[in-house]
């Protein structure tokens, strides 16, 4: 089966005064994993639930293969669905369960079967055959949802935050395994998320979602190194706000180094404006005669994190590679950006420039 | 405890007066008489066959009218549950009294086709108002099961995995809501087995006024029956349970973890 391509024109739904979707666009390749991440009520299940013919838009059309489908029922839509919620039929075993689609297609009895056990396989779950939903785990019961919807081979593979109720471990690993099945098979998939490390590391691109428009979509690394708006920037990863001036060459001074402004670009040089600055794109340096002190220190594992309070009063966030001789809290340092460039977010109300 | 003993003194009490009021014969004896006298009234038995029917056919169409509208009201109409609740409520606050001369003018008024149609059977007659007599306490049973599930989830993952709407409620809704099924199902039987207002001013013998009418001519036998009544009805509400207990605690206990 050759993957297809989902294209969302225009899709509006309202529900009575609220706005959960707005003129939505998107497209995804053929097998293509795209994740739709943003916080929460932004429009993410909505948008799925209309994809998946749930429910109807006010406006605007969904298309498969090239193909409208905006009026066709959810039962004859093809598409394999995971919950957020535990979805697995109570009453039925894990088998049973992910033979329902194939049931409902109608294939004969043997051949449902050895489709069952040849998806339960490929999530790990063969020996689980037999349990029913209340004897498996949280984590086997979504991975025989998985198992169930990719068992009707669906067009298109739809994963409503199917990770949200289980814990860190399992959550990553699955989402290693949700992974690479969806790679292994070409399956066009579209994965909704808030949790914004789980679609950077799962999704070919990310789609962020901002009251119910997409504000940016592009590959993990460019919604994170380039954010196209400040809500980008600031749901994406942790940024700082801090104050910057613009110089004359289109550069940014912002904490003692000069970088390149990026994002709008229609303000006088001179101008103060507010910079957005990533913690791992500062540096704070031991110096007596710096401008801040180290509050507070937290080991991350890999990295450090401080939380640095200017003289100003203002607050900034540094990480740094955990090493030996990182300024303990209470020492005086001075604060740089080492970044090459810099997200302008707008006119700096109240900030003042932070010296260096 | 002490509740307990109080309880069996109040239930025990009577019933067992009642037994043996029913072991005391017309000739003085103690001995099965009222019993066996029971067994060649054909009258009763015909009647306790059409009740049954009816108990039957109407608790058949309660559920195939009720839990379909449970489902929708729940999944398309949310905000209009308290309303829909409210209107099916309404029979209790009906008189039956009322409903029965209403139906009973209609009976007298009918066209010939309409009685042969209707009226001219008990099964026919008392099917429809019996339907909309369990409505409230159906309606109520069946909500309370359906709102202990996650219906929206199971309901769009049967339908996206290709299910129609009849499979999503014979395959997916129903077994899991099977306790409040049992309970809606035997609400209604119990309803249809003791209803004597409307079958009697409708001039139907169905079991309930068939009992009240031996009550009144031979007490003896009256109780006996009631003693029987009351061994069937326990027997039924206990083989329900057992039925309800042994198919749902799988999926009740899922729904609960
Ligand atoms: N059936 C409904 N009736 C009324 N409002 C609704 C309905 N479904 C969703 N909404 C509203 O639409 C908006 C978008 O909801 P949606 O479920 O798509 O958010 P989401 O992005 O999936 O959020 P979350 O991350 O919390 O799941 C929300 O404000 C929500 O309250
Ligand atoms: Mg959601």
């Amino acid at each position: 089966m050759s993957a297809v391509a989902v294209h969302l024109d225009g899709l509006t739904r309202r529900f009575g005064e609220l706005i959960a979707l707005d003129e939505l666009d998107l497209d995804v390749a053929p097998g293509e994993l795209v994740a739709l991440l943003g916080p929460s009520g932004c429009g993410k299940t909505t948008a799925l639930r209309l994809l998946a013919g749930f429910d109807y838009p006010d406006g605007g059309r969904v298309k498969v293969g090239g193909v409208d489908i905006t009026d066709v029922p959810a039962s004859k839509r093809d598409m394999g669905m995971v919950f957020q919620a535990y979805s697995l039929f109570p009453n039925m075993d894990a088998r049973t369960n992910v033979e329902f689609g194939l049931r409902m297609r109608k294939q004969p009895s043997p051949e449902r079967r050895a489709r069952a056990e040849q998806v339960l396989g490929l999530v790990g779950l063969s020996a689980h055959a037999g349990h029913y939903p209340h004897q498996l785990s949280g984590g086997q019961q979504q991975r025989v949802a998985l198992a169930r919807a990719l068992a009707i081979e669906p067009s298109v593979l739809l994963l409503d935050e199917p990770l949200s109720a289980l814990d860190a471990r399992v959550r990553a690993q699955l989402r290693g395994e949700i992974r690479s099945v969806q790679q292994r098979l070409g399956i066009t998939t579209l994965f909704v998320t808030h949790d914004q490390a789980e679609a950077l590391s799962i999704a070919d691109r990310v789609g962020v979602m901002h009251e119910g428009k997409l504000e940016q979509i592009g590959t993990p690394e460019e919604v994170y190194e380039r954010p196209a708006t400040p809500f980008v920037a600031e749901f994406v990863g942790t940024m700082n706000r801090v104050a910057g001036r613009l110089a004359a060459d289109g550069r940014l001074e912002v904490l003692g180094a000069s970088l390149k402004a990026s994002g709008p670009q229609s303000r006088a040089a001179g101008e103060l404006v507010e910079v957005l600055v990533r913690p791992e794109a500062l540096e704070a340096v031991a110096d007596p005669n710096g401008h801040a002190t180290v509050a507070e220190r937290t080991f991350l594992g890999s990295f450090t994190r401080m939380r640095v309070t200017l003289d100003d009063g203002s607050e900034l966030l540094i990480d740094a590679a955990s090493r030996r001789g990182l300024p303990e809290p209470g020492v005086r340092v001075s604060v740089r950006a080492t970044g090459e460039d810099a997200l302008v977010s707008g006119s700096a109300h109240g900030l003042t420039p932070a010296a260096p | 405890m002490a509740i307990l003993v109080l309880a069996a003194i109040f239930f025990l009490g009577p019933l067992i007066s009642a037994i043996r009021f029913s072991l005391e014969q017309t000739n003085g004896k103690d001995g099965l008489g009222n019993y066996t006298q029971l067994l060649h009234n054909a009258a009763l038995g015909g009647s306790l066959v059409t009740s049954l029917e009816i108990a039957a056919l109407t608790t058949a169409i309660m559920l195939a009218l009720m839990l379909p509208t449970v489902v929708w009201v729940r999944l398309r109409l949310p905000r209009l549950a308290l309303l829909v609740e409210s209107i099916s409520v309404l029979p209790i606050v009906i008189p039956p009294i009322v409903m029965a001369a209403g139906l009973a003018t209609l009976q007298s008024h009918a066209s010939a086709g309409l009685s042969n149609l209707i009226f001219s059977s008990p099964l026919t007659a008392l099917t429809p108002v019996y339907v909309i007599l369990a409505m409230p306490f159906a309606y109520r049973s069946l909500d309370v099961g359906v709102r202990a599930i996650d219906l929206r989830t199971l309901v769009d993952a049967a339908r996206s995995l290709g299910a129609g709407w009849t499979t999503v409620l014979g395959r997916v809704i129903l077994p899991n809501v099977r306790t409040a099924v049992l309970t809606a199902a035997s609400l209604t039987v119990a309803l249809v087995l003791a209803e004597v207002v409307i079958a009697e001013t409708l001039l139907y013998t169905t079991y309930p006024v068939e009992l009240v009418d031996t009550g009144q001519a031979q007490l003896g036998v009256a109780v006996a029956l009631s003693v029987l009544s009351l061994a069937i009805t326990w027997m039924l509400l206990l083989a329900i349970s057992f039925i309800g207990n042994r198919g749902a605690s799988r999926a009740r206990i899922g729904r609960l973890l």
